[in-house]
């Protein structure tokens, strides 16, 4: 029978393993508590974990509604990552379909192309890139980031790991029904593969929420920059001002949070598949 | 039967002996799935690889256009062997690599070890240690500045009122700028480490541990004869990943301290980064890329000859 008492030395370890993640979450708690402070007890020591002066709105007003407001960053990253996760969703399912349930010269050894590139740090590929944007004429533009960030080899492999496993009897029994490929594509497959594709969906879009690298080199104008730009901004502008960066790195992890509490299964799982971010 | 034969072998039950038969047609199907991401891949991946090769050989301020583009041979790559800055950086990226892949990997087994078998809470503590992983590097590198502060910041005015009167001015300090940036990554990575451990241990069957128990075998025993060979997988993937990762560290450079002081925290990348898109030396920059390459290049065929050994257990 299972005991329902508390055992004391798991109860021991508990404690102590809490007031270790505490010290791992005391940063992001000093966060929320300066962003809601008066600049002057930001640094006031001992720590005022709950303010005596409230100043929450000053910040966010500060945040929200200066000169380049943060919506702007906010709606350039949603924008940025919606547009990119969708096509890399689209790109990448397209092409792991074509490498595994179709039959053609060549597809071999185009796979074989994509697996040994895999291991380029992207890195290592900017300048060229950057050469490519610049000669396109898509510098300063957020067509240059969907550009460069649409392509995943790493996101097509994961996808063609998942489509193997997809039997084809359910492929064989539409071609019977007189279903083309795409029909296939799109009706049996897409739906099929529902688990990897929200998985890759969510880890891309974080992703590229969270990338910093590509708009600083691609970006030139404030109005586009996206969050992590936005907050290279901030930082410059209000080194002085704890308060108000605080409340400007709040609204940042705000969006990240609440899709890490909405689909914590879905985000986990896909960062163990997709650790290879560099 | 015959409709159920042609169905099997393509995509066209009607094919006929015309052009398009069915292998053709499921040919060009196949590359019009194939394309765009192919086409992706060729752009920004294969040909970006040849051409940064060739730009290394190059003489190119960008300011001046094509047509200052000049073969210089070797000439960049000797420079990069007399380039203090280069020296600093590739130094910098080993140093960081010795302070974060160890450490992180020891605490993340540690927690995870007992997050998974000895604490109630289980889910809150995957989520704590996680919390920091999700959170945009940037924001939490804001935060940290922060706490950083030389003569303000929580951090330091604690170590004061513990009696430490000096404590260090961390990134402004060129003895600590390094080590204040790899704090944060630490920090930050372990909530994926934990991640990838728990999943590796909860592959480990629990009969393993019941037999041993029976056997008389103590936990310290346990963890060293079972938890950590049947680990060795999970060990090899996070050491090559992180050791990988530690090699293309950037963002917590350029946002905190831009490599400085004096250099005592640039790294590769960061050299990449300054040489090409604030000099505008494009070849000097590519050749660098080439010395990162070249790195990664190393580790991973390193790591194979590791998995080649450790998989099998």
């Amino acid at each position: 029978m299972q005991s329902q008492t508390i055992n004391p030395l798991k109860a021991v370890t508990t404690l102590f393993m809490g007031a270790v993640s505490l010290v791992f979450l005391v940063p992001l708690l000093w966060m929320v508590s300066a962003a809601m402070k008066f600049e002057k007890d930001v640094l006031v020591f001992p720590i005022q974990w709950i303010p005596t002066a409230w100043n929450a709105a000053g910040n966010f007003k500060a945040v929200w509604m200066a000169d380049i407001p943060f919506y702007l960053f906010y709606l350039n990253s949603l924008k940025l990552a919606l547009i990119v996760t969708v096509i890399t969703i689209l790109f990448s399912s397209m092409a792991a379909f074509a490498f595994t349930k179709l039959q053609f010269k060549g597809r071999d050894f185009a796979f074989g192309i994509l697996l040994s590139f895999m291991i380029i740090p992207e890195q290592a590929t900017l300048v060229p890139r950057f050469l490519f944007i610049k000669w396109l004429g898509l510098y300063n533009t957020h067509a240059a980031l969907v550009v460069t960030m649409m392509f995943s080899i790493y996101f097509t492999f994961l996808m063609r790991q998942f489509m193997i496993g997809i039997h084809p009897e359910f492929i064989e029994a539409a071609k019977i029904d007189g279903a083309g490929p795409f029909r296939i594509y799109w009706g049996i497959m897409l739906p099929l593969c529902k688990p990897i594709l929200a998985t890759v969906g969510i880890i891309k879009f974080i992703w590229t929420w969270n990338d910093y690298q590509h708009p600083l080199i691609f970006l030139l104008d404030k109005e586009l920059f996206p969050i992590t730009l936005g907050m290279q901004l901030f930082k410059d502008d209000y080194a002085d001002n704890f308060a108000v960066l605080m409340m400007a790195s709040l609204s940042a992890i705000i969006p990240l949070l609440l899709i890490f509490i909405i689909l914590q299964k879905q985000v986990i799982k896909g960062i163990s598949l997709g650790g290879v971010k560099g | 039967m015959a409709m159920k034969q042609a169905a099997a072998e393509g995509f066209s039950p009607k094919a006929g002996a015309n052009f398009w038969n069915h292998r053709r047609r499921e040919a060009l199907t196949g590359w019009l799935f194939l394309g765009p991401e192919l086409l992706g891949i060729l752009v920004l991946y294969v040909f970006p690889v040849f051409f940064s090769l060739y730009l290394s050989l190059c003489d190119w301020n960008l300011v001046g256009g094509i047509s200052a583009m000049k073969f210089v041979g070797l000439d960049n790559y000797a420079e990069l062997f007399q380039d203090a800055k280069v020296g600093a950086a590739l130094r910098n990226n080993l140093v960081y690599t010795l302070l974060t892949v160890p450490l992180g990997m020891f605490l993340a087994l540690l927690l995870s070890v007992v997050i998974h078998s000895k604490v109630y809470l289980q889910s809150y503590f995957k989520v704590a240690f996680f919390i920091p992983y999700i959170s945009s590097i940037i924001a939490v590198g804001a935060v940290w500045s922060a706490l950083y502060h030389p003569s303000l910041g929580p951090i330091n005015q604690f170590l004061m009122s513990i009696g430490i009167g000096q404590p260090p001015m961390w990134l402004p300090d060129p003895n600590y700028s390094l080590i204040s940036i790899a704090i944060i990554a630490v920090w930050a990575g372990i909530g994926y480490q934990i991640v990838i451990y728990l999943a590796g241990l909860s592959g480990i069957p629990d009969e393993l541990y019941e037999a041993a128990e029976i056997d008389g075998a103590s936990k310290l025993q346990q963890f060293r004869r079972i938890t950590l060979p049947l680990l060795g997988p999970t060990n090899s993937f996070l050491f090559i990943t992180l050791l990988m990762g530690s090699f293309k560290v950037f963002d917590l450079v350029a946002f905190l301290t831009g490599g400085g002081p004096n250099n005592a925290s640039t790294v590769i990348v960061y050299r990449i980064y300054e040489e090409g898109f604030q000099n505008f030396r494009m070849g000097y920059a590519s050749a660098i890329s080439w010395l990162l390459f070249a790195i990664v290049g190393v580790i991973t065929f390193i790591s194979w000859q590791i998995q080649k050994r450790s998989v099998h257990y």
